[in-house]
């Protein structure tokens, strides 16, 4: 194997401890009174959007910033509940930026660059600073230091949370910080605006096309520098943990112009999710992984067994992951743990009304918490009920929110009944391809947070993803955009009617008037949920070689279908909602296609992509090293068809090994 | 079930704006009531009627988007929910359901069921915020704070900027969601600094913005799907004082 010349990835010089100091401080800068007159458009407010346009309107950039939603604050990292790592150490448990950099190449199943994981793990800890200095209320402990709970795939304490808001507390520090620049007047913010095309001059990202989805009107914006903060594509599943809103078009787009798509058959099925209720289900909500600290899953010994969980005897409880990870337990990583509930169900051994779910059950955590407490509350020989009724009380301070929101969908109340929990489609490891300074096959482009494919490999761990956002935004793309943009301080705003802008434009129009003029027989919403059942029978948590190809047919009928006979209702110079899931599933149709075309060629099982015909005697992920250490980037050429390029990974500061949980 | 929906429809902030009627029929109890609206549109969709618009995202209670009125009530009859988080199951067969936009002179109606908020990002930018750039920060553990300072603030920045509270209260003043800002920096050693600034900038701009004044009713306590409490606007209003005294001081 070796790196098609296509992909540089500028990984730095120097042993991996040394790579990104030297490099900071080595990148070329650009002096204040030139950043003064450097436009950089940010697309996306969520934390990598946020922390991106704060931190380089604070440098002295002019910086413009957009998002879908009425305001920058409701960006899907808000939904984020459990934590966010860091390498602080601060539980004296053995943690450091090795350790943290370990896990995370582990946790990615060995499909991560060594040298931007490094990274990672080193600001990993300035994050946490740069929050609490903003007034993000982390939980703390009583003598008022940081607390930290444990995540999965890891056996240290690491993650800083806030209850179970900690997306939220993180984005509104991120969102102050932005706005704060909005009131200086360093950055202009568009709400209620939509992407639609990257404008391309001369091979460099000069800026984009947006809706202003208010008034239906296309505008032209510049930029000498373009970056894509937009989120994950999980919603291709149609039902997944995402915002209704989260999508794809802003990394399509881009892709379609020339940057190159990684890894998209990497994508993360969170372990515990509510189950499907219905037919009318529109999204998936996700409980805290944090839940599985203190929760134990089991379903029963006996298939098809309808008694309810608290009449099933606990000799006649199978324990699954404690029985068959025995080190890691209940705390296996996100992609094993929810193979293993599919494997049981799949089985016949799943539990609830449709029999695709597994039991997740606080009643030994609540027994062990109230002992606990009665201890150090000094009550000696407490009675069984008063036992319990203090172990509810330590597990609602902890997770309280998180039984509320089951209580609240599912109508059960977890403190009496285990939880009923399914896996779901969660979050995308693959994205746009990067170089180690963030910047796609385009240059002037960038892509950072969940919108890039860098630092996860084929399995994100929990509390990763808030880590990764924010270090793009806070602390890599300040300094790594200097290389870029050093060479860019004699380039003169450049102005919106030049010819690029002209055709982006004309071919957003086009398509936005191509949708409204079908006026077919069916919804866009009939289309994203055929879409999302095929991507879930054939590319979700289990893959075949048939069962691929099929879906690669079937989607390119129903992309055919969709384009004959969707149904999108109003105009273009209106709010209208329609027409911008239309276009957002036009795209998704097309993304789709590329996933298990991605899927297909990797012969081999690895985190979250797992090949049925790839697996060990007792099932588990059976990577083949020798052939597939590589990162598959696309280069989109035409519809449907695709040239792949490789980036090969080398480990020179881990051994490369079969992942053991056991 | 059966579920009559009376749903305000305005084409846009010029137009007028009217109830119109529609019988939903199979409502499921497991449906959230975004869902119900989804189940709606499909159908108005395919007999090719417009589809009614609505504001919503995360539809799990934390981004503030959605922003029904359903029954006088902002976010519906429960307590501490926001709209998406509303299942049918709290309805009856045969309920009449009137759903309508938030109603504010700082909250204009864009569409059907959807207003512009942006008031809100305008009085954050006013001081809604602790000024340290990217960088400055010293490690984490060097700032202690009690846990119950912190939890309190916590409390307080729970508040997902929804504008329910301005929906609820009948002179539609944004003192809830603006002094819930305040709190949380006030209860903060990291916000002391600009302690007495960021009060007065916020208020001068939420009356820029055209909120009314509290007269103490508690509607916005009650309706807040964070139950973001009153004693946040106590604490806003001698934050506001002593801010005043300083500077006459000075
Ligand atoms: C329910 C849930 C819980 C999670 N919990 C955790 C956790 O505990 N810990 C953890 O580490 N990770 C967690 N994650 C993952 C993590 O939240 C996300 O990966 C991360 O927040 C993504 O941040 P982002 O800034 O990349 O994108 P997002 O927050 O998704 O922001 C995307 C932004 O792009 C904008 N946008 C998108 N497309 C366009 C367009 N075409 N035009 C204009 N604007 C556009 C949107 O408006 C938005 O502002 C969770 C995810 C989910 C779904
Ligand atoms: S105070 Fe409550 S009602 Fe008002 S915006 Fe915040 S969360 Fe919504
Ligand atoms: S849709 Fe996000 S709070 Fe309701």
């Amino acid at each position: 194997m070796s790196t098609s010349p296509k992909l540089k990835s500028k990984i730095p010089d120097g042993t991996l401890e040394n790579k990104w100091t030297k490099y900071r401080s080595t990148v070329p800068l650009v002096n204040p009174a030139n950043k003064r007159s450097i436009e950089i458009i940010v697309v996306g407010s969520g934390l990598a959007g946020s922390s991106a346009a704060a931190t380089l309107a604070e440098l002295g950039y002019k910086v413009k910033v957009f998002c879908f939603q009425d305001s920058p604050r409701r960006a899907h990292s808000i939904a984020a509940q459990g934590g966010i790592n860091a390498a602080k150490n601060y539980q004296n448990d053995g943690d450091s930026v090795y350790r943290l950099f370990y896990d995370t190449i582990k946790g990615g199943d060995y499909r991560a660059r060594e040298a931007n994981v490094h990274r990672l793990a080193e600001v990993s800890g300035n994050i946490i600073d740069q929050c609490v200095a903003q007034g993000v209320p982390f939980a703390r402990e009583y003598g008022g230091t940081l607390s930290n709970r444990s995540f999965g795939g890891t056996q240290v304490q690491r993650t800083f949370y806030a209850a179970g808001q900690t997306g939220q507390q993180l984005l509104l520090g991120a969102y102050t910080a932005l706005q704060r620049q909005v009131g200086m007047g360093a950055v202009s913010m568009y709400a209620r605006h939509e992407m639609l095309d990257v404008v391309v001059i001369d091979g460099k990202a000069r800026g984009i096309i947006a809706r202003d989805l208010t008034t239906g009107k296309l505008e032209r914006h510049f930029g000498h520098a373009v970056l894509l903060c937009t989120g994950g594509y999980g919603n291709v599943f149609f039902l997944s943990t995402n915002a209704m809103g989260s999508n794809v078009t802003a990394a399509w787009k881009a892709h379609r112009k020339g940057a190159f798509f990684a890894n998209p058959c990497f994508t993360q099925i969170h372990t515990t999710c509510i189950p499907v209720s219905g037919d009318h289900q529109s999204k998936l909500t996700l409980m805290s992984e944090s839940l599985r600290n203190d929760g134990r899953i089991w379903v029963p010994k006996k298939q098809n067994d309808t008694r309810p969980a608290t009449q099933i005897p606990e000799e006649e409880r199978d324990y699954y992951l404690e029985r068959r990870y025995p080190a890691f337990g209940n705390l296996v990583p996100r992609d094993v743990a929810s193979r293993a509930a599919k494997e049981r169900c799949d089985a016949g051994y799943g539990v609830g009304t449709s029999k695709m779910a597994v039991y997740l059950d606080y009643a030994s955590a609540i027994e062990r918490y109230g002992k606990i407490e009665a201890n150090k509350q000094g009550i000696h020989h407490p009675s069984q009920d008063e036992i319990i009724k203090l172990g509810k009380s330590v597990v609602k301070e902890k997770y309280g929110n998180l039984f509320d929101m089951y209580k609240q969908i599912t109508g059960e109340d977890p403190y009496e009944v285990p939880m009923r929990i399914y896996p779901a489609v969660h979050y995308t490891m693959g994205g746009l391809w990067v170089d180690y300074n963030l910047m796609t096959t385009i240059p002037g482009l960038y892509a950072l947070g969940e919108a890039n494919f860098s630092d996860h490999g084929a399995n994100r761990l929990g509390a990763s993803a808030l880590m990764q956002g924010l270090a793009d935004g806070y602390f890599v793309i300040p300094y790594t955009i200097g290389e870029f943009l050093s060479g860019e301080i004699r380039t003169k705003a450049i102005p919106t009617d030049h010819p690029a802008f002209d055709d982006a434009e004309k071919s957003a129009d086009e398509r936005v008037q191509k949708l409204l003029s079908i006026k077919g027989t069916k919804s866009v919403d009939y289309f994203h949920k055929r879409l999302g059942k095929i991507m879930w029978d054939e590319c979700g948590m289990a893959r075949n070689e048939n069962g691929l190809k099929k879906a690669i047919a079937e989607i390119q009928q129903l992309r055919a279908e969709f384009w004959k006979d969707v149904r999108v209702p109003g105009s273009s110079n209106e709010l209208n909602p329609e027409l911008e899931k239309a276009g957002r599933v036009a795209d998704f149709l097309e993304l789709g296609e590329l996933m298990c075309v991605d899927a297909l060629g990797r012969n081999e099982s690895c985190g979250g992509h797992f090949r049925e015909e790839h697996q060990t005697e007792d099932g588990e992920a059976l990577r083949h090293d020798d052939q597939y250490a590589f990162v598959a980037a696309w280069e989109y050429q035409a519809d449907s068809k695709w040239e792949l390029h490789k980036e090969d990974l080398a480990y020179e500061n881990i051994k490369i090994a079969q992942r053991n949980y056991k | 079930m059966t579920i009559n929906l009376k749903v305000w429809r305005q084409k846009n902030n010029a137009d007028k704006g009217r109830l119109e009627t529609y019988v939903v029929k199979d409502v499921s109890p497991d449906m959230s009531f975004l869902e119900m609206f989804d189940v709606l549109n499909e159908r108005l969709i395919t007999e090719g009627k417009e589809p009614i618009a609505f504001d919503h995202d995360c539809r799990e209670g934390i981004c503030g988007m959605c922003s029904m009125f359903i029954n006088g009530r902002p976010h519906g009859p429960k307590q501490g929910i926001t709209t998406c988080q509303l299942h049918m199951r709290s309805f009856n067969d045969g309920d009449t359901v009137v759903v309508e936009p938030w109603r504010a002179a700082a909250f204009p109606v864009i569409k059907d069921l959807v207003v512009n908020r942006s008031a809100f990002d305008r009085v954050i930018s006013a001081g809604g915020f602790v000024s340290v750039n990217t960088g400055n920060a010293k490690d984490a553990n060097n700032i202690l704070i009690p846990k119950p300072d912190a939890d309190d603030a916590f409390n307080a920045a729970a508040c997902i900027g929804c504008g329910a509270c301005v929906a609820a209260c009948k002179n539609s003043s944004a003192m809830l969601f603006v002094s819930a800002k305040v709190s949380q920096f006030a209860l903060l050693p990291q916000g002391q600094v600009e302690r007495a600034e960021r009060v007065e900038k916020m208020v001068a701009q939420m009356d820029e913005e055209g909120f009314g004044n509290c007269t103490n009713t508690g509607a916005c306590e009650a309706e807040c799907p964070k139950s973001i409490s009153l004693e946040n606007i106590a604490r806003m209003n001698r934050e506001y004082l002593s801010a005043k005294l300083l500077a006459n001081k000075k």
